[in-house]
Protein backbone atom coordinates (compact mmCIF):
# COMPACT_ATOMS: atom_id res chain seq x y z
CA UNK A 1 0.00 0.00 0.00
CA UNK A 2 2.80 2.24 1.05
CA UNK A 3 4.87 1.16 -1.50
CA UNK A 4 2.57 2.39 -4.30
CA UNK A 5 1.97 5.67 -2.71
CA UNK A 6 5.72 6.08 -2.83
CA UNK A 7 5.40 5.01 -6.34
CA UNK A 8 2.75 7.95 -7.12
CA UNK A 9 4.75 10.42 -5.43
CA UNK A 10 7.55 10.00 -7.29
CA UNK A 11 6.19 9.44 -10.65
CA UNK A 12 4.40 13.07 -10.15
CA UNK A 13 7.74 14.20 -9.19
CA UNK A 14 9.53 13.13 -12.29
CA UNK A 15 6.52 14.38 -14.44
CA UNK A 16 6.54 17.83 -13.07
CA UNK A 17 10.38 17.65 -13.47
CA UNK A 18 9.66 16.63 -17.12
CA UNK A 19 7.22 19.12 -17.59
CA UNK A 20 9.61 21.93 -16.36
CA UNK A 21 12.22 20.83 -18.41
CA UNK A 22 9.83 20.90 -21.60
CA UNK A 23 8.59 24.49 -20.44
CA UNK A 24 12.11 25.39 -21.17
CA UNK A 25 12.53 24.26 -24.96
CA UNK A 26 9.05 25.58 -25.38
CA UNK A 27 8.78 28.72 -24.14
CA UNK A 28 9.11 31.78 -26.41
CA UNK A 29 11.36 33.76 -23.78
CA UNK A 30 13.39 33.87 -20.96
CA UNK A 31 10.81 35.13 -18.31
CA UNK A 32 8.54 32.49 -19.65
CA UNK A 33 11.07 29.71 -19.37
CA UNK A 34 11.36 31.05 -15.68
CA UNK A 35 7.58 30.31 -14.95
CA UNK A 36 8.04 26.59 -15.79
CA UNK A 37 11.52 25.95 -14.16
CA UNK A 38 10.50 27.78 -10.44
CA UNK A 39 6.77 26.25 -10.30
CA UNK A 40 7.10 22.68 -11.70
CA UNK A 41 10.46 22.44 -10.92
CA UNK A 42 10.27 23.22 -6.78
CA UNK A 43 6.84 20.70 -7.21
CA UNK A 44 8.95 18.02 -8.75
CA UNK A 45 11.76 18.01 -6.36
CA UNK A 46 8.71 18.57 -3.44
CA UNK A 47 7.14 15.10 -4.18
CA UNK A 48 10.48 13.56 -4.69
CA UNK A 49 11.27 14.09 -1.27
CA UNK A 50 8.12 13.33 0.10
CA UNK A 51 8.24 9.81 -1.65
CA UNK A 52 11.37 9.88 0.49
CA UNK A 53 10.67 9.98 3.47
CA UNK A 54 7.27 7.90 3.33
CA UNK A 55 9.92 5.62 2.09
CA UNK A 56 12.19 5.53 4.83
CA UNK A 57 9.95 6.59 7.74
CA UNK A 58 12.05 7.49 9.80
CA UNK A 59 12.00 10.50 11.93
CA UNK A 60 15.74 11.76 11.13
CA UNK A 61 15.33 10.98 7.30
CA UNK A 62 12.10 13.27 7.22
CA UNK A 63 13.17 15.61 9.27
CA UNK A 64 16.35 16.32 6.93
CA UNK A 65 13.75 15.63 3.59
CA UNK A 66 11.36 18.24 5.01
CA UNK A 67 14.29 20.83 6.00
CA UNK A 68 15.61 20.37 2.24
CA UNK A 69 12.44 20.74 1.12
CA UNK A 70 11.61 23.97 3.07
CA UNK A 71 15.04 25.26 1.60
CA UNK A 72 14.33 25.09 -1.88
CA UNK A 73 11.05 26.84 -1.04
CA UNK A 74 12.74 29.61 0.41
CA UNK A 75 15.45 29.92 -2.59
CA UNK A 76 14.18 28.85 -5.69
CA UNK A 77 12.12 32.09 -6.24
CA UNK A 78 15.04 34.18 -5.04
CA UNK A 79 16.94 32.11 -7.60
CA UNK A 80 13.83 32.92 -10.29
CA UNK A 81 14.17 36.48 -9.36
CA UNK A 82 17.86 37.10 -9.64
CA UNK A 83 17.86 35.44 -13.01
CA UNK A 84 15.21 37.46 -13.63
CA UNK A 85 16.63 40.79 -12.70
CA UNK A 86 20.11 40.26 -14.25
CA UNK A 87 18.71 39.13 -17.46
CA UNK A 88 16.63 42.33 -17.65
CA UNK A 89 19.01 44.75 -17.23
CA UNK A 90 21.98 42.97 -19.58
CA UNK A 91 19.01 43.73 -22.04
CA UNK A 92 17.12 40.32 -22.80
CA UNK A 93 14.08 41.42 -23.96
CA UNK A 94 10.44 40.08 -23.50
CA UNK A 95 9.36 37.95 -26.50
CA UNK A 96 7.02 39.81 -29.37
CA UNK A 97 3.79 38.56 -27.13
CA UNK A 98 4.27 40.27 -24.63
CA UNK A 99 1.44 42.33 -23.56
CA UNK A 100 2.81 45.19 -21.69
CA UNK A 101 5.90 46.21 -19.87
CA UNK A 102 5.63 48.43 -17.16
CA UNK A 103 9.14 47.76 -16.09
CA UNK A 104 10.62 49.41 -19.22
CA UNK A 105 12.93 52.48 -18.60
CA UNK A 106 12.60 52.50 -15.19
CA UNK A 107 15.88 51.11 -14.36
CA UNK A 108 18.76 54.07 -13.55
CA UNK A 109 21.91 53.86 -14.93
CA UNK A 110 23.34 52.87 -11.22
CA UNK A 111 20.49 50.27 -11.52
CA UNK A 112 18.53 51.88 -9.06
CA UNK A 113 14.67 50.94 -10.02
CA UNK A 114 12.48 53.71 -9.61
CA UNK A 115 8.71 53.05 -8.28
CA UNK A 116 5.55 53.85 -10.95
CA UNK A 117 2.43 55.06 -10.59
CA UNK A 118 -0.13 53.29 -13.37
CA UNK A 119 -3.73 53.14 -13.59
CA UNK A 120 -4.16 50.13 -12.21
CA UNK A 121 -1.93 50.77 -9.18
CA UNK A 122 -3.63 54.20 -7.98
CA UNK A 123 -7.03 52.34 -8.39
CA UNK A 124 -6.20 50.08 -5.70
CA UNK A 125 -4.06 52.70 -3.12
CA UNK B 1 8.41 35.87 21.47
CA UNK B 2 8.82 35.23 24.99
CA UNK B 3 6.44 32.48 25.27
CA UNK B 4 8.37 30.54 22.93
CA UNK B 5 11.09 30.83 25.15
CA UNK B 6 9.42 29.56 28.02
CA UNK B 7 7.92 26.94 25.70
CA UNK B 8 11.51 25.44 24.67
CA UNK B 9 12.76 26.03 28.20
CA UNK B 10 9.37 23.70 29.85
CA UNK B 11 10.78 21.13 26.78
CA UNK B 12 13.95 20.68 28.00
CA UNK B 13 12.87 20.42 31.35
CA UNK B 14 10.35 17.79 30.09
CA UNK B 15 13.21 15.85 28.14
CA UNK B 16 15.15 16.03 31.55
CA UNK B 17 12.31 14.43 33.50
CA UNK B 18 11.30 11.64 31.31
CA UNK B 19 15.45 10.93 30.64
CA UNK B 20 15.38 10.77 26.77
CA UNK B 21 16.79 13.56 24.48
CA UNK B 22 15.76 12.46 21.40
CA UNK B 23 14.40 14.55 18.56
CA UNK B 24 10.66 12.26 18.99
CA UNK B 25 10.84 13.12 22.89
CA UNK B 26 11.30 17.08 22.43
CA UNK B 27 8.36 17.33 19.45
CA UNK B 28 6.04 15.46 21.99
CA UNK B 29 7.32 17.91 24.87
CA UNK B 30 6.62 20.73 22.59
CA UNK B 31 3.19 19.90 21.98
CA UNK B 32 2.42 18.82 25.80
CA UNK B 33 4.48 22.48 27.14
CA UNK B 34 2.59 24.28 24.48
CA UNK B 35 -0.51 23.45 25.68
CA UNK B 36 0.12 24.00 29.02
CA UNK B 37 1.15 27.35 28.22
CA UNK B 38 -1.77 27.86 26.03
CA UNK B 39 -4.06 27.50 29.63
CA UNK B 40 -1.50 30.19 31.49
CA UNK B 41 -2.24 32.29 28.60
CA UNK B 42 -4.13 35.29 30.60
CA UNK B 43 -0.41 35.40 32.34
CA UNK B 44 0.90 36.80 29.14
CA UNK B 45 1.12 40.27 27.73
CA UNK B 46 -0.45 41.04 24.71
CA UNK B 47 2.83 40.86 22.60
CA UNK B 48 4.06 37.85 23.67
CA UNK B 49 0.08 36.58 23.22
CA UNK B 50 0.84 36.37 19.35
CA UNK B 51 2.39 33.70 19.49
CA UNK B 52 -0.36 31.54 20.59
CA UNK B 53 -2.23 32.61 17.40
CA UNK B 54 0.68 32.28 15.55
CA UNK B 55 0.26 28.26 16.55
CA UNK B 56 -2.64 28.28 14.47
CA UNK B 57 -2.14 30.98 11.30
CA UNK B 58 1.51 30.05 10.70
CA UNK B 59 0.52 26.18 9.67
CA UNK B 60 -2.39 27.42 7.75
CA UNK B 61 0.05 30.10 5.73
CA UNK B 62 2.36 27.35 4.90
CA UNK B 63 -0.53 24.98 3.72
CA UNK B 64 -1.95 27.77 1.95
CA UNK B 65 1.89 28.10 0.16
CA UNK B 66 1.88 24.73 -0.55
CA UNK B 67 -1.19 24.69 -2.56
CA UNK B 68 -0.22 27.25 -4.37
CA UNK B 69 2.66 25.84 -5.52
CA UNK B 70 0.13 22.52 -6.37
CA UNK B 71 -2.11 24.98 -8.36
CA UNK B 72 0.83 26.70 -10.09
CA UNK B 73 2.42 23.38 -11.53
CA UNK B 74 -0.95 22.26 -12.60
CA UNK B 75 -1.33 25.42 -14.67
CA UNK B 76 2.08 25.57 -16.08
CA UNK B 77 1.83 22.34 -17.13
CA UNK B 78 -1.37 22.68 -19.07
CA UNK B 79 0.03 25.55 -20.62
CA UNK B 80 3.30 23.79 -21.65
CA UNK B 81 1.84 20.70 -22.93
CA UNK B 82 -1.07 22.97 -24.97
CA UNK B 83 -0.02 22.50 -28.91
CA UNK B 84 -1.08 26.06 -29.03
CA UNK B 85 0.54 27.87 -25.96
CA UNK B 86 -2.25 29.81 -24.80
CA UNK B 87 0.06 32.42 -22.94
CA UNK B 88 0.14 36.36 -23.09
CA UNK B 89 3.30 37.28 -20.86
CA UNK B 90 3.27 40.78 -19.31
CA UNK B 91 5.71 42.53 -17.23
CA UNK B 92 3.28 44.34 -14.34
CA UNK B 93 3.86 47.04 -11.24
CA UNK B 94 2.53 45.92 -8.48
CA UNK B 95 2.03 48.60 -5.44
CA UNK B 96 2.79 47.27 -2.03
CA UNK B 97 0.93 47.52 0.46
CA UNK B 98 3.57 45.23 3.18
CA UNK B 99 6.58 47.28 4.14
CA UNK B 100 9.19 45.32 6.01
CA UNK B 101 12.29 43.56 4.60
CA UNK B 102 10.77 39.87 5.98
CA UNK B 103 7.32 41.02 4.27
CA UNK B 104 8.39 41.83 1.10
CA UNK B 105 10.74 38.58 0.71
CA UNK B 106 8.13 36.60 1.52
CA UNK B 107 5.58 38.09 -0.75
CA UNK B 108 7.66 37.63 -3.88
CA UNK B 109 8.12 34.11 -3.04
CA UNK B 110 4.53 33.51 -2.55
CA UNK B 111 4.13 35.86 -5.85
CA UNK B 112 6.75 33.81 -7.70
CA UNK B 113 5.11 30.19 -6.47
CA UNK B 114 1.71 31.29 -7.70
CA UNK B 115 0.07 30.59 -10.77
CA UNK B 116 1.17 32.43 -13.58
CA UNK B 117 3.39 35.09 -11.55
CA UNK B 118 6.62 35.42 -11.07
CA UNK B 119 8.31 38.45 -9.28
CA UNK B 120 11.30 40.44 -11.46
CA UNK B 121 12.42 43.29 -8.53
CA UNK B 122 11.22 45.62 -5.93
CA UNK B 123 11.54 49.54 -6.69
CA UNK B 124 14.52 50.86 -4.77
CA UNK B 125 11.96 52.93 -2.53
CA UNK B 126 9.79 49.29 -2.23
CA UNK B 127 6.64 50.55 -3.53
CA UNK B 128 6.38 48.98 -6.32
CA UNK B 129 6.73 45.19 -6.54
CA UNK B 130 7.28 44.51 -10.99
CA UNK B 131 5.96 40.92 -11.65
CA UNK B 132 6.05 38.91 -14.59
CA UNK B 133 3.02 37.50 -15.70
CA UNK B 134 1.92 34.65 -17.91
CA UNK B 135 -1.34 35.23 -18.17
CA UNK B 136 -2.14 38.91 -18.03
CA UNK B 137 -6.02 39.57 -19.49
CA UNK B 138 -6.02 42.99 -16.96
CA UNK B 139 -3.46 44.19 -15.04
CA UNK B 140 -5.68 45.20 -12.50
CA UNK B 141 -7.69 41.70 -11.80
CA UNK B 142 -3.76 40.15 -11.29
CA UNK B 143 -3.17 43.34 -8.92
CA UNK B 144 -6.36 42.15 -7.25
CA UNK B 145 -6.70 38.47 -6.78
CA UNK B 146 -2.68 38.31 -5.91
CA UNK B 147 -3.63 41.27 -2.94
CA UNK B 148 -6.84 39.20 -2.00
CA UNK B 149 -4.91 35.52 -1.49
CA UNK B 150 -1.76 36.39 -0.80
CA UNK B 151 -0.83 39.98 0.55
CA UNK B 152 -3.68 39.50 2.98
CA UNK B 153 -2.40 36.16 4.19
CA UNK B 154 0.93 37.26 4.94
CA UNK B 155 -0.33 40.56 6.67
CA UNK B 156 -2.46 38.42 9.08
CA UNK B 157 0.94 35.69 9.83
CA UNK B 158 3.47 38.95 9.99
CA UNK B 159 1.52 41.63 11.57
Amino acid sequence: MLEWLVYILVLGGVFFLFIAAIGVVRMPDLYNRMHATSKAGTLGVGLILVAVAVFYQELSVAARALSILAFIVLTAPVAAHALGRAAYLSGVKPCKDTYIDELAGHYQANHRLESVETEATQRKL
Amino acid sequence: MRAFVYNVVLTIFWMAVTEAFTLENFLVGFVICFLILLLARPLFDAPSRRYFTLAWKLPRFVLLMLWEIVLSSLRVAQAVLSPRMPIKPGIIAYPLEVRSDLEITLLANLITLTPGTLSLDVSSDRKVLYVHGMFVDDPQKVIESTHESLEKAILEVTR
